[in-house]
């Protein structure tokens, strides 16, 4: 008996000590209901974390466009027949002082100027449709880890220089080194040297996207001093469309988020997170419902302890509290071997799920926050689930229970 | 009446029994002084328990005063009652009732513990010296369960006595005993009134036992029949 402790919290543990095997199972059990919703919360994050990074690695989180042209009929009513404005490649109006503003906004982790447009690669009799993307590499970077992407060369665009990705260069016959033609639609051509080549992970960008100094490509698009489009890299990724409606409103200019322009590939992540959610809500209620069927079953065997505890002085609160903290520490202790349980799972899920090489296909961790999100929840769960035979213990008439 | 410990005046109690009134108790006036040494006779079903139940707190009167050390105790909140009862009575069961999760001096600790909340040197040192009183210093740390009947009649009746309680229930404290054991159990309870001038209510059937207390409360069908001094005592 530890002089600190509240009489609740001795006679809850020696409760619980005397139950044994009642207590060693459910523990148990909610070990093992612990341990699924730990490991698929690793798994799932780990997979998503994985295939967002997969997915939109080659993409800005938000852009910027100019707004679209509108055609501004003369007359107006029923009679007049109006077309709809074909779309030129135009400058964000003033893009210095809005890239200056949106780099103060705290959401916004980085901006980058991009000034891009339809052109052709021509190498020899070949003749390659293109997206001439003209970048400051430095700040590029931070919202395309392009860098990363390097695989071989390297990422540079000063003055007559190109990177291309390596499905461009495989349909050119082209590597390092080598000279490109870039016919732009306006008419105008220049030549630049490939310096390197990039893989982005997706074919239709290997095979398009050519990134040029920024200048060059003003040049080229005839959009000189101008920018088409801002990409902007944000702190949390999933405020984008947030983000994107207000700086709508705020400025009128076209703002497409990833999450819009991703739009199914946004919604299967949701209904992925959705349905987890549902699993897990379900096994914890499993878990609660086991708890208080063996506190159920724990408050009728002890009913004339309870009686006799009443009798020499006992309050209908310290009845109370001593079963609710039995669910509370069967939840907790539960929570520790089901975090235990999960690690050793996901141990073995990272030994099975590896790639030809044997590296790890991702990598998945039981992070310390989620151990202890799964040990605060579990308690309360626990608690949650003592409240009915707590109460039914704390209700016992003392004279009914004695005489047993 | 400075030195009552209990006193009763016109206590009834019924019980709804279908659509009528079943009614146990018809106004019991009783009143025992401090140090007394009383027994309660009667046969089933005359009211013994549920007048031992109102007596012990564990129950309320459906009408009559009943006052713990001049104390009036109709009208006090549940939470007032149950702290009274914890400090004031202490209660010896036919069933012992220990807590078998606990050692035996736990057990004795038990009443100080739900009232102070807290375990503290000077509460074991108390359950200690009340286990020696009873002769059981040497089984201290047994559970609760381990212990035989009688061993475990002594630790109730430390237990009962851990809070220097005014008055102490005992609803057939021999019942379940050998005829020895229960001569032990029933010289020990003898002892303490003696020793401590703790007040006893002893609820038995046995004639035997009650003809060695000073007095005898004698309940048939709800009603004091006899209250009588017993010389022999």
């Amino acid at each position: 008996m530890h002089p600190w402790l509240p009489f609740e919290w001795i006679a809850a543990t020696r409760f619980l000590r005397e139950g044994r095997t009642q207590s060693l199972l459910i523990i148990v059990g909610v070990g093992v209901g612990v341990s699924v919703i730990v490991f698929m919360s690793a798994l799932l994050s780990g997979l998503q974390a994985n295939l967002v990074k997969r997915t939109l690695s080659s993409q800005a989180h938000l852009v910027i466009l100019p707004p679209e042209d509108v055609a501004r009929p003369q007359v107006s009513g029923d009679g007049a027949l109006v077309q709809k404005q074909a779309q030129r490649l135009r400058s964000i109006d003033q893009w210095q002082a809005l890239r200056a503003r949106l780099e103060t906004l705290p959401e916004v982790a980085a901006v980058s100027p991009v000034a891009s447009g339809p052109a052709f690669a021509v190498r020899g009799d070949a003749n390659k449709s293109i997206t001439l993307i003209g970048i400051e590499p430095a700040a590029y970077v931070k919202v395309v880890e392009l860098d990363q992407k390097m695989v071989a060369g390297q990422l540079r665009v000063n003055a007559g220089e190109a990177v291309i990705g390596i499905e461009l260069a495989r349909d050119l016959g082209a590597s390092l080194g080598d000279k490109l033609r870039i016919n732009a639609g306006s008419g105008a051509t220049d030549t630049l040297t490939i310096v390197g080549l990039f893989d982005l992970g997706n074919k239709a960008a290997n095979a398009r996207n050519v990134y040029v100094g920024l200048r060059a490509a003003q040049s080229l698009l005839d959009l000189v001093g101008g920018v088409a489009q801002l990409d902007l890299a944000l702190r949390d990724m999933y405020q984008a469309e947030i983000l994107a409606q207000r700086l709508h409103a705020e400025t009128g200019l076209v703002a497409d988020s990833w999450i819009k322009t991703n739009a199914q590939f946004f919604t299967a992540l949701t209904s992925q997170r959705v349905s987890s959610n549902v699993i897990r809500f379900f096994v914890a209620l499993s878990a609660a419902f086991g708890i208080a069927s063996v506190l159920v079953v724990s408050v009728v065997q002890r009913a004339r302890e309870i009686g006799i505890l009443r009798a020499m002085g006992a309050s209908q609160g310290q009845v109370l509290r001593t079963f609710l903290l039995q669910g509370g520490i069967v939840g907790f202790l539960g929570s520790l071997l089901g975090s235990l349980l999960a690690a050793l799972f996901l141990a073995l899920w990272r030994s099975l799920a590896v790639n030809a090489d044997g590296t790890p296909m991702f990598m998945i961790e039981v992070p310390g926050s989620l151990v202890l999100i799964a040990a605060v929840g579990a308690t309360l769960v626990g608690v949650l689930a003592a409240l009915m035979p707590a109460r039914r213990a704390a209700s016992l008439d003392p004279v009914v229970a004695i005489r047993g | 009446m400075a030195d009552s410990v209990l006193r009763l005046t016109g206590i009834r109690k019924s019980y709804q029994s279908g659509d009528s009134q079943l009614a146990v108790l018809h106004g019991i006036d009783l009143n025992l002084a401090r140090g007394e040494f009383a027994a309660l006779i009667g046969p089933s079903g005359s009211g013994k328990s549920t007048l031992l139940n109102l007596i012990g707190l564990l129950d309320r009167p459906s009408d009559g005063h009943l006052y713990i050390d001049g104390e009036e105790t109709s009208g006090l909140p549940e939470a007032t009652i149950t702290r009274l009862r914890g400090r004031r009575i202490g209660f010896v069961f036919q069933h012992h009732l220990l807590i078998p999760a606990f050692t035996a001096l736990e057990n004795v600790m038990m009443p100080l513990l739900v009232d102070r909340g807290r375990p503290d040197a000077t509460m074991r040192a108390r359950a200690a010296e009340l286990l020696a009183g009873v002769g059981l210093a040497e089984r201290a740390d047994y559970p609760a369960s381990k212990l035989s009947g009688g061993q475990q009649q002594r630790v109730a009746i430390a237990r009962a006595l851990a809070m220097r309680p005014a008055l102490v229930l005992a609803d057939e404290p021999t019942g379940n005993l050998d005829t020895h054991t229960a001569d032990d159990i029933f010289a020990l309870l003898r002892e303490v009134n003696l020793r401590e001038g703790t007040t006893f209510l002893i609820v038995t059937h046995d004639p035997r036992l009650a003809a060695r207390c000073d007095r005898i409360v004698e309940l048939v069908d709800g009603q004091i029949v006899s209250d009588r001094a017993n010389a022999t005592g």
